[in-house]
């Protein structure tokens, strides 16, 4: 996790080669190197490619076009506001705000010190419990601008 | 004697902190020496009582919620586990209206039995159809379905039999059932409770739809955002399969089928099902011109059953009781139950199954309880970020495919977001644009470049910028939209937003004496 300039290409191959006989396996594939490294390198694209006899650019048009997949590394903890009509019914526009303002950073963006990363999610399926958020694996519904101050304290607390 | 609680693990339940309560439930049971069995439970979709602790007595299960962690000790001193009362207490779980009230016959299991616990689907009705249908000719298992009246619950209402149908008169040498459980429509939630809270019904429907039609091998598409759903499916799947109910020669009888679930990856639009066979074959989502038809070719170029979650959950219980069972519920040509999902600014939010034909003022008073906020209703959108957005003019509407056309609207996958007076529809409007712009796979015309106009001429209207003139500009760009467009994303954006226009002129600036400035 965190800004690492580097991975390791092995963790990589051995992906694609365990998964390259599956029928449709890019999406599964890029879906394992991410929960792996956090990311798809950009450089690890080409052998992607090569491993499943496709174009570089058929990967990289399908890394691209999946709001899930990352290109670069994200923060530490990755928090994600639902921002759906359901959530927006219930006062999320109001807590994404907050949220900006507590961490001093925008939508799609990481904080000065890498801890965090802003994002917004449509949907998180709790639509009756807005608004919804979730840091990391973790779901947190009725979530008011005190408890999520409560939370990011948490996390910063414990790292 | 062994105390059984049950403590629910769906995943609103755990956003809403069960899993610290039934870990503070533990251990309090343990200092105190009280023998007890933790069932992690599915929600009974009260989410207004998450976590919902209940307790199995003689005289039924003893409900407690909401209750949190740091009120857990306090629950043992008042022995609710013999007995005791306490200030959150239910009383008998059953006999609340909200669930009293309902006609639950899909969502029977759902919050009683233990998801991943073959055993307790087994005691519930679980198999049942499975068997039936090994004892049938596929074409009389299609025969069934069809004559259950069951339409297509993610939205397009089309008759499920006669797709079925459909794929089994294809030749091929594969076939494949695929289930489209990319629910990302906000204001849904119940593929993602069938998935998390009875996962076998979508594995059991599934694998009489590959007996049905010839199909050895299926794919359950779940969205990325949905992490409880796809690891309580797997789990599922990895029982049915040890038990024989999956795999080669299913309970003997000689049946192939193979299922596996497939992880998304954030893109609203693989919820329309030629997109998302592209993603399942591992391309970018775009949306594939029809025809040919995906029964015809569509997953990896062969006949394709592609299906909903609630649409082939709700086979296994057509199977057991019959189509008749199951048709003598509903209205008009909308047969059977629809699970209903409360949304958005309501007081009692969570999910009601009841047979068509209830109306949407009932839904949101009766069973919701009026908004949370305690200000008016205003306006709901029925049906995802695709639906229209309806009036209280339009509250006495029934669940209705047709009425609810009549009415400009859809029904769609059964969702309602309620919004109070607070609510600008302008900026609805706005942000139905916006979503489109965000989600449209690019590939045609009307959806791609008339959805980033959109938001331009909404951002006008807001402005007051020559309100008349961009008003008109606003309905001949939805007309294009609507008859151009190649999917439901461009051609149904512009339900929310006239709908909002329409009986929201005032948000708009849309009056007779507005002057073009």
């Amino acid at each position: 996790m965190g800004n690492q300039p580097t991975f390791d290409m092995g963790t990589v191959e051995s992906i694609i080669a365990q998964r390259k006989g599956m029928p449709g396996a890019l999406l599964p594939i890029l879906h394992d190197i991410q929960s792996a490294l956090g990311y798809i390198p950009p450089s690890a694209v080409p052998t992607i490619a090569d491993g499943l006899n496709v174009s570089r650019a058929d990967v990289h048009g399908v890394i691209t076009y999946y709001h899930f997949f990352r290109q670069h590394p994200a923060g530490q903890h990755i928090i994600q506001i639902c921002r759906a009509e359901a959530c927006q019914a219930r006062g999320c526009e109001s807590l994404a705000a907050h949220a900006k303002e507590l961490l001093g950073c925008d939508f799609h963006g990481t904080t000065d010190d890498g801890r965090f990363s802003l994002e917004t999610v449509y949907c998180l399926g709790q639509c009756a419990s807005g608004p919804a958020i979730q840091i990391d694996d973790d779901l947190y519904a009725r979530v008011s601008e005190e408890k999520f101050k409560r939370l990011i304290q948490a996390k910063r607390g414990v790292q | 004697m062994t105390i059984t609680i049950f403590v629910p693990r769906d995943s609103t339940a755990l956003a809403l902190g069960a899993n610290e309560t039934a870990a503070a439930i533990a251990k309090e049971a343990q200092a105190r020496g009280i023998d007890i069995k933790l069932v992690r439970n599915g929600s009974r979709g009260m989410f207004w009582l998450e976590p919902l602790v209940e307790v199995a007595t003689e005289a039924g299960r003893i409900g407690f919620g909401p209750l949190e962690e740091h009120e857990v000790a306090g629950l043992f001193d008042a022995g609710f586990h013999c007995g005791g009362n306490h200030p959150k207490a239910l009383g008998p779980v059953e006999a609340i209206p909200y669930l009293k009230k309902q006609e639950r016959l899909q969502f029977a299991r759902v919050g009683i039995t233990d998801p991943v616990s073959l055993d307790d689907y087994l005691a519930h009705e679980g198999y049942v159809g499975l068997k039936n249908a090994l004892a049938m000719a596929p074409s009389a298992i299609v025969r069934q379905v069809t004559d259950s009246g069951l339409r297509g619950r993610g939205g397009a209402a089309f008759p499920t039999g006669i797709k079925w149908k459909t794929v089994l008169g294809a030749e091929a040498d594969q076939k494949y059932i695929a289930c489209n459980a990319d629910e990302g429509d906000s204001g849904t939630f119940s593929d993602r409770m069938v998935m998390e809270d009875d996962p076998f019904m979508l594995i059991e429907g599934m694998t009489i739809a590959g007996i049905a039609v010839g199909a050895t091998r299926g794919y359950i598409y779940v969205r990325s955002e949905y992490p409880h759903s796809i690891a309580a499916l797997n789990e599922a799947i990895d029982k049915a399969s040890a038990a024989g109910y999956l795999g080669e020669n299913i309970l003997g009888s000689g049946h192939t089928f193979h299922l596996e679930v497939r992880k998304a990856a954030g893109a609203y639009v693989c919820g329309e099902e030629t997109a998302m066979l592209e993603s399942i074959e591992g391309k970018r989502g775009v949306v594939r011109a029809k025809p040919p038809l995906p029964a015809l070719q569509g997953l990896f170029g062969k006949p394709t059953v592609i299906n909903n979650v609630i649409s082939l959950s709700a086979v296994p219980l057509i199977l057991a009781r019959g189509a008749d069972f199951y048709k003598n519920f509903g209205m008009g040509r909308s047969r059977g139950t629809l699970p209903m999902q409360l949304a958005g600014n309501l007081k009692y939010g969570g999910l009601v199954e009841k047979a068509f034909g209830v109306t949407l003022r009932e839904l949101l008073y009766d069973f919701g309880g009026g908004s949370e906020s305690g200000r008016p209703i205003r306006a709901v959108q029925v049906g995802g970020p695709l639906g229209a957005y309806m009036p209280e003019a339009l509250f006495d509407t029934p669940f209705d495919y047709e009425a609810f056309a009549a009415a400009e609207s859809t029904v769609g996958h059964g969702g309602l977001v309620a919004f109070d007076d607070t609510v600008d529809m302008a900026k609805q409007a706005r942000y139905s644009m916006h979503f489109c712009k965000a989600e449209s796979c690019g590939k045609c015309t009307p959806c791609r470049i008339g959805s980033t106009r959109g938001v331009e001429v909404m951002d006008k209207i807001i402005a007051n910028q020559n309100r008349p003139q961009q008003i008109r500009l606003l309905r001949d760009l939805c007309d294009v939209m609507v008859t151009g467009s190649l999917c439901a994303m461009g051609s149904m954006t512009p339900f929310p937003v006239l709908s909002a226009l329409n009986h929201f002129p005032e948000d708009f600036g849309d009056q007779p004496m507005a002057d073009a400035a």
